[in-house]
C-alpha cells in the first residue's frame, strides 16, 4: 500500500493573521506549521504503512520554507517527500492547487491520496474532490475510519448526525476528518533519521501545464475582501438565588433554543 | 565563538515543544493538584526516545549532546516543573553514573531499559543525617562474599518508588569520601522498601521521599567503579546533573515570564493595559535578560561537557545563576498578575512554588558557591 499525503503548510492556527493587499494571508509575518488535519492523514497513511506494508510519500506545493513541514512529516515517519515550489505558484486557488498536485501525483507510484479534510487557513475544503476529479479517482472524503479489505477502501463517511459506509476500489483520493486517530509525535530517532530522507523539489516547468493555469494568473476563485470575524457578543448572566431557579433558568434557555 | 543552536537542536527542541504544550500543558495544574506521578506522560516520552535522550545508540538512546539534553528539559519545565524533574533525574544523576562508570556488561544489563523507559531511573545520595555533607552518609555496604548487604534510609529521593534502579550510594569502608562506593539497587530487590510520598510545597506529582534498605542484597558485580570511588560518581553525575537543573530553571523562568507577558497585555486598569505602565514594562525586561542569561550559562556549561572540559565551575555557577533567577522571575510574575497570581486557578503560583526546589536539591545554592570558590582558589 503506497500511499502519498497531500500536506500543506499553514499558519499557526493560533496565531492571528495579516493581510496582504491582495487579500492573502502573509505567512511570513507567523509561524507556520503542518496544516492540523493533515496531521490525521499523515498518522493514518502511516499506519497503513505498519499494518499493510508499503511506503508513504509527503507532497506538498508550497514557498521553499514549507520543506520544514515535510521534514516534520519524514520525523513522524514517512519515507519520502515532494515538494512543488514555483514563484509561477503564489496565489494559485484550490482549483488549480489540485491541478498542480495530480499533476506531481502523475510522477509517482500510489494507491491511495490521502489529505486532511481542509487547511486551516482558507477553509474551503475543495481540494480533496477537485483532486479526485483531475485524477479520475472515486473520492471519499470526511472519513473517521479507514479500512483497507479485498482491494477495496472503505470509509465511514462523517455527516451530520452519523456517518455513511463508502468504499471504491484504490487509487483512491481520502480526506480524513479530526479525531480518526491521535497522531504520533515525531521522535529523537524519527528526527535523525528524517534527515537522511529524500525530498525532490518540482517546479513549475516540471508540470507539463499551461502558463496561465495556476498561480494568480489561473485563480478560478478570487477572494474579494477580508472581514476580521465579528467579537463574540458577551454571553447573558443569570444569577438565581436557588437551585431550583437555576434549573428552570437552564430549561427556559434550552427550550428558547430548540435544544429541548 | 558562536551561541548559535545547531538544525539538529533547533529541531529536537520545536519537537520537545509541540509535545510539551499539546501533550503536557494541558495536565500540568492537575498533576500538580493531585500529586500524582503522570505514568502515561513519563512514557509518552518515553516514545518520543526522550529518555535515552544521551544514551549512545548502541545501547538503544539517541547519543544525542548535553546542549540538547538542557533544551529538552527546559521545554518542559516551561510547562510543568514535575515533570521535567521527573524527566531529568532519569536522564542525568539516574542513568549518567552508568554511563561514565559502567563495564560493558553493567551497561547491557542496564542502559537498553532506561532508554526505552521500560526502566525509570533515581539518584540516592541524600539521607536524614547527611544532606549538603554527603560525605558523612551512613547507609552501610558490607561485603560477603559475591555480594554486598545494604542497611540504611535514604530520604528526600526523586523517583521514589516509581523508579526501577536505584544509584545508591553506601559505606563499604572507613569515614568520610573514600570509604563510599556506589551500587545500582534494582527495583524488587528484597529488602527495599519505600517511604511514603513527603509533602512537597510544589513539583507535585514527582514523588520524593525514602528509600529503606533492610538486608538488601546486591551482587558486587552491581558496584559502579571501583570500590571507595563512590563519592567521585556521585559528585561527577551531580556536575552534569547541575546542567539539568539549571534547565530546568531556565524552563521555570521561561513559562513564567511568558504567562506575565501575555497577562500584562490582557489586563486593563486605569483603562489601558496594564503592559503599557513603565513600572511593569521594566520588571519584564529584567526578568527576560536574567532568564537569557541564565539559559546562555547553562548552555556554556553544557557545551563545555560535551567537549570534553572541565566544567564543574561553569555547571555550579549556572546552576546558581539559573535558579536563583527562577526564584526571582516567578515571584516577580505573580506579582503582575496582581491577587490573581494568588491564588491557584490561575497557573504562574505554580511556578514560583515549583522554583523554590532548585535552589536546594543537587546541592544548595550556598553549596554551589563552595564549589565555584574551591575551583577557583585550586591554584592549578
Ligand atoms: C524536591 C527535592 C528532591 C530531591 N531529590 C533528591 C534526590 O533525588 N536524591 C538525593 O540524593 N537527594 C535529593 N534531594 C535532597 C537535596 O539534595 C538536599 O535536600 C540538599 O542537598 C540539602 O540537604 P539538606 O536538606 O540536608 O540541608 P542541609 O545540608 O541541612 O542544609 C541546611 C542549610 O544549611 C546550609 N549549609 C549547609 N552546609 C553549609 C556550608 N558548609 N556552608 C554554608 N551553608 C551551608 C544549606 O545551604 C541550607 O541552607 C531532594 C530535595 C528536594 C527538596
Amino acid at each position: 500500500m503506497n500511499v502519498v499525503v497531500c500536506v500543506k503548510q499553514v499558519p499557526d492556527t493560533t496565531a492571528r493573521k495579516e493581510f496582504l493587499p491582495d487579500n492573502r494571508i502573509n505567512r511570513a509575518a507567523v509561524e507556520n506549521v503542518i496544516n492540523p488535519f493533515d496531521e490525521y492523514a499523515i498518522e493514518e497513511a502511516l499506519r497503513l504503512k505498519e499494518s499493510q506494508g508499503g511506503s508513504v510519500t509527503i507532497l506538498t506545493m508550497g514557498p521553499p520554507s514549507a520543506e520544514d513541514s515535510i521534514r516534520k512529516a519524514l520525523a513522524m515517519g514517512a519515507d519520502s517527500g515532494v515538494l512543488v515550489t514555483d514563484p509561477a505558484l503564489e496565489g494559485s486557488d484550490a482549483w488549480s492547487t489540485a491541478l498542480v498536485l495530480s499533476r506531481a501525483l502523475a510522477r509517482l507510484d500510489y494507491d491511495l491520496v490521502m489529505t486532511g479534510m481542509e487547511s486551516t487557513d482558507a477553509r474551503t475544503g475543495l481540494v480533496p474532490a477537485a483532486l479526485a476529479e483531475q485524477l479520475k479517482l472515486a473520492s471519499l472524503t470526511y472519513a473517521s475510519r479507514v479500512e483497507i479489505a479485498d482491494g477495496k477502501v472503505r470509509v465511514n463517511r462523517q455527516i451530520p448526525g452519523g456517518y455513511q459506509e463508502v468504499e471504491a476500489v484504490y487509487p483512491a483520493v481520502v480526506s480524513v476528518v479530526k479525531g480518526v486517530n491521535e497522531p504520533r509525535y515525531p521522535s529523537l530517532k524519527g528526527i535523525m533519521a528524517a534527515k537522511r530522507k529524500e525530498i525532490q523539489k518540482l517546479g513549475f516547468s516540471d508540470l507539463d501545464l499551461p502558463a496561465d493555469s495556476a498561480g494568480k494568473t489561473g485563480e478560478k476563485a478570487k477572494a474579494v475582501e477580508v472581514t476580521p470575524r465579528p467579537e463574540k457578543p458577551a454571553g447573558e448572566v443569570i444569577r438565581p438565588d436557588s437551585p431550583e431557579a437555576a434549573a428552570g433558568a437552564i430549561a427556559d434557555f434550552l427550550q428558547a433554543h430548540k435544544f429541548i | 565563538m558562536n551561541v548559535e543552536l545547531s538544525e539538529d537542536q533547533i529541531m529536537i527542541r520545536d519537537a520537545v515543544r509541540d509535545f510539551a504544550r499539546s501533550a503536557v500543558q494541558p495536565r500540568a495544574a492537575e498533576i500538580d493538584r493531585s500529586g500524582e506521578f503522570p505514568a502515561d506522560l513519563v512514557k509518552q516520552a518515553a516514545s518520543l526516545d526522550l529518555l535515552g535522550i544521551v544514551i549512545p545508540e548502541q545501547y538503544g538512546g539517541t547519543g544525542l549532546d548535553h546542549v540538547s539534553f538542557a533544551l529538552f528539559i527546559e521545554e518542559i519545565a516551561a510547562v510543568s516543573g514535575a515533570l521535567a524533574v521527573i524527566l531529568d533525574v532519569h536522564t542525568s544523576v539516574g542513568s549518567e553514573p552508568i554511563l561514565d562508570w559502567g563495564t560493558d556488561e553493567q551497561k547491557a544489563r542496564w542502559l537498553p531499559r532506561m532508554a526505552s523507559g521500560e526502566l525509570l531511573g533515581a539518584f540516592a545520595l541524600t539521607e536524614p543525617d547527611s544532606g549538603s555533607d554527603a560525605a558523612s552518609l551512613q547507609t552501610a555496604a558490607e561485603r560477603r562474599g559475591s555480594e554486598y548487604v545494604l542497611n540504611g534510609t535514604k530520604t528526600f529521593i526523586t523517583n521514589m518508588g516509581e523508579a526501577g534502579l536505584y544509584i545508591v550510594m553506601a559505606r563499604t569502608g572507613g569515614p568520610g569520601a573514600r570509604g563510599i562506593s556506589a551500587f545500582v539497587v534494582e527495583n524488587g530487590t528484597e529488602g527495599l522498601r519505600f517511604g511514603s510520598p513527603m509533602h512537597k510545597m510544589g513539583l507535585n506529582g514527582s514523588p520524593t521521599g525514602e528509600v529503606i534498605f533492610e538486608d538488601v542484597v546486591v551482587p558486587a558485580k552491581h558496584m559502579l567503579g571501583p570500590e571507595g570511588s563512590g563519592f567521585k560518581v556521585a559528585m561527577k553525575a551531580l556536575d552534569s546533573g547541575r546542567i539539568g537543573i539549571s534547565a530546568q530553571a531556565v524552563g521555570l523562568g521561561r513559562g513564567a515570564l511568558d504567562l506575565a507577558v501575555a497577562y500584562a497585555q490582557e489586563r486593563v486598569q486605569f483603562g489601558r493595559p496594564i503592559a503599557q505602565f513603565e513600572g511593569l514594562q521594566f520588571m519584564i525586561a529584567d526578568m527576560a535578560t536574567a532568564v537569557d542569561a541564565a539559559r546562555l550559562m547553562t548552555w556554556q556549561a553544557a557545551a563545555a561537557c560535551d567537549r570534553g572540559e572541565d566544567f564543574t565551575h561553569l555547571a555550579a555557577m549556572a546552576k546558581l545563576f539559573s535558579t536563583d533567577t527562577a526564584m526571582w522571575v516567578t515571584i516577580d510574575a505573580v506579582q503582575i498578575f496582581g491577587g490573581y497570581g494568588y491564588i491557584k486557578e490561575f497557573p504562574v503560583e505554580r511556578f514560583m512554588r515549583d522554583a523554590k526546589a532548585t535552589q536546594i536539591y543537587e546541592g544548595t545554592n550556598q553549596i554551589q558557591r563552595i564549589v565555584i570558590a574551591r575551583e577557583l582558589l585550586r591554584g592549578d
